[in-house]
């Protein structure tokens, strides 16, 4: 079969640096992921998922999260479950997104039949897991982040289809990009369910614009926090 | 055993032999999933691992026992064509890169990497081939998401997540080629243990 290379995401560490460096972009990810400590707390994720975990963040805590619980600050204690929140609220911001986007392609009218039943399928499946990501925020005692505002450029049907493969390309490797950093296993049960499902629906947008359903072989590559926002950011106006 | 009563006929079908427990909770699921349906199988596996306490040795050996199970039923293929050919042979060398690093990764943690079961697969026509196909994809996909939350090193952790989404990636690819929806659900995961283990019980104590 024809193996066509797949768009590899962008691994530019600027972006995000950037995003670090721009105050009026930090605050629109600041807002996109909730009010307060939740995202500081997921702004210093992010910083260091790439690397710069020693910025000042401008909303007074900073978070280090890659070092155990005991070496936490005791200014700015990141309890265990905090961060299972701000990995949830980062999913529940890239479901909301995905959410919208099937939302405007399907009443855009660019597709019918099979495709369109597809489409539909997929973006019902996306409300599900906002749903459902939703409430696990609320039941780990956090608040869930805000719904963002959300602009795409739709061309035409096959631009739109690559870029649906694109999307979901890029959840189903977010997700495997946090498995490993999920403490609860109720959590991570969560993710894991919702992960393969992405997975499900990237192979079946590739089938639909001539990708391979397995564009990086046996072994799917996961993606950092720092790989993803970047790719994000375009599609959230606030 | 009337076949027509059972939620995945396909898989009662399917052979596989020796003594490892890898072996042995492979041949329990296949034995709920086709009684039961797919998605008991996922909450079984986590089960059936809690029971044995399992280390992630034997997680990674139940995976492989999966895996070589994967490879030789794409490597049984006869008379396919078309798009159906070309899938079985892809994800055939996939399922045996699978069984390679899940080889490599048990030797890294000093266990040792269960044998290569034998299994036997109903010979038929490329239809039914695909409708099996489709069956221990899914099934693959459960086992792995309910095995992974038992994984406790972080690395083995990531590379069954790696896998576990070729998996899925297999299975929605296949389901389409049937006519199926790719995901039919949002979530890979549908019972609880609890409903699971009544629906297993009978297995378990065989």
């Amino acid at each position: 079969m024809n193996r066509i290379s797949e768009e590899e995401p962008p691994r530019e560490r600027g972006a995000v640096e950037q995003l670090a460096s721009d105050p009026a972009s930090r605050k629109r990810f600041l807002k996109m992921l909730g009010g307060g400590g939740a995202a500081a707390a997921s702004f210093g994720l992010l910083l260091n998922a790439c690397g710069g975990g020693d910025s000042d963040d401008g909303g007074g805590a900073k978070v280090e999260t890659s070092k155990g619980p005991d070496a936490a600050p005791p200014s700015a204690p990141p309890p265990k479950p905090a961060a299972d929140v701000d990995i949830v609220n980062y999913a529940l911001t890239l479901e909301y997104v995905e959410a919208d986007f099937y939302r405007a392609v399907i009443e855009r009218g660019l597709f019918t039949g099979s495709r369109l039943d597809l489409l539909k399928v997929i973006g019902d499946h996306e409300l599900q897991h906002v749903e459902a990501l939703a409430n696990t925020v609320g039941a780990l005692g956090g608040t869930p982040a805000a719904k963002p505002r959300t602009r795409f450029r739709l061309g035409s049907p096959s631009a739109v289809a690559a870029l649906a493969a694109t999307v979901e390309n890029l959840g189903a490797s977010a997700y495997l990009g946090q498995a490993g950093n999920i403490q609860s296993k109720e959590v991570l049960a969560a993710a894991l369910s919702i992960h393969t499902v992405e997975a499900r629906h990237a192979a079946a947008l590739n089938r639909l614009t001539g990708r391979p359903p397995t564009p990086q072989g046996a072994f799917a590559k996961p993606a950092t926090m720092a790989q993803v926002l970047p790719q994000v950011m375009p599609f959230i106006v606030s | 055993m009337d076949n027509s009563k059972l939620a995945a006929p396909e898989l009662a079908a399917v052979e596989i032999h020796g003594f490892t427990r890898g072996a042995f909770i492979m041949r329990a699921v296949l034995a709920a999933g086709s009684v039961y349906g797919l998605q008991t199988v996922g909450p079984f596996v986590n089960e059936a691992l809690a029971q044995d306490k399992a280390g992630d040795i034997e997680i990674l050996n139940f995976a492989l026992t999966l895996e070589f199970l994967e490879t030789a039923f794409y490597r049984s293929a006869e008379g396919l064509s078309g798009e159906a050919a070309a899938l079985a042979r892809t994800f055939g060398d996939e399922e045996a890169e699978h069984v390679a690093a899940l080889t490599k990764a048990i030797r890294g943690l000093g266990g040792t990497p269960a044998k290569k079961p034998m299994a036997s697969f109903p010979k038929g026509d490329q239809a039914a081939f695909l409708k099996l196909a489709q069956t221990l994809e899914d099934t693959g996909v459960s086992a792995y998401n309910g095995a992974a939350p038992k994984i406790q090193a972080k690395e083995v952790l990531a590379a069954a997540g790696t896998i576990v989404q070729v998996e899925a990636r297999h299975a929605a690819s296949i389901r389409l080629l049937n006519g199926e929806d790719p995901a039919p659900v949002a979530f890979d995961r549908t019972l609880t243990q609890k409903q699971v283990l009544r629906a297993v019980e009978p297995f378990i104590g065989a």
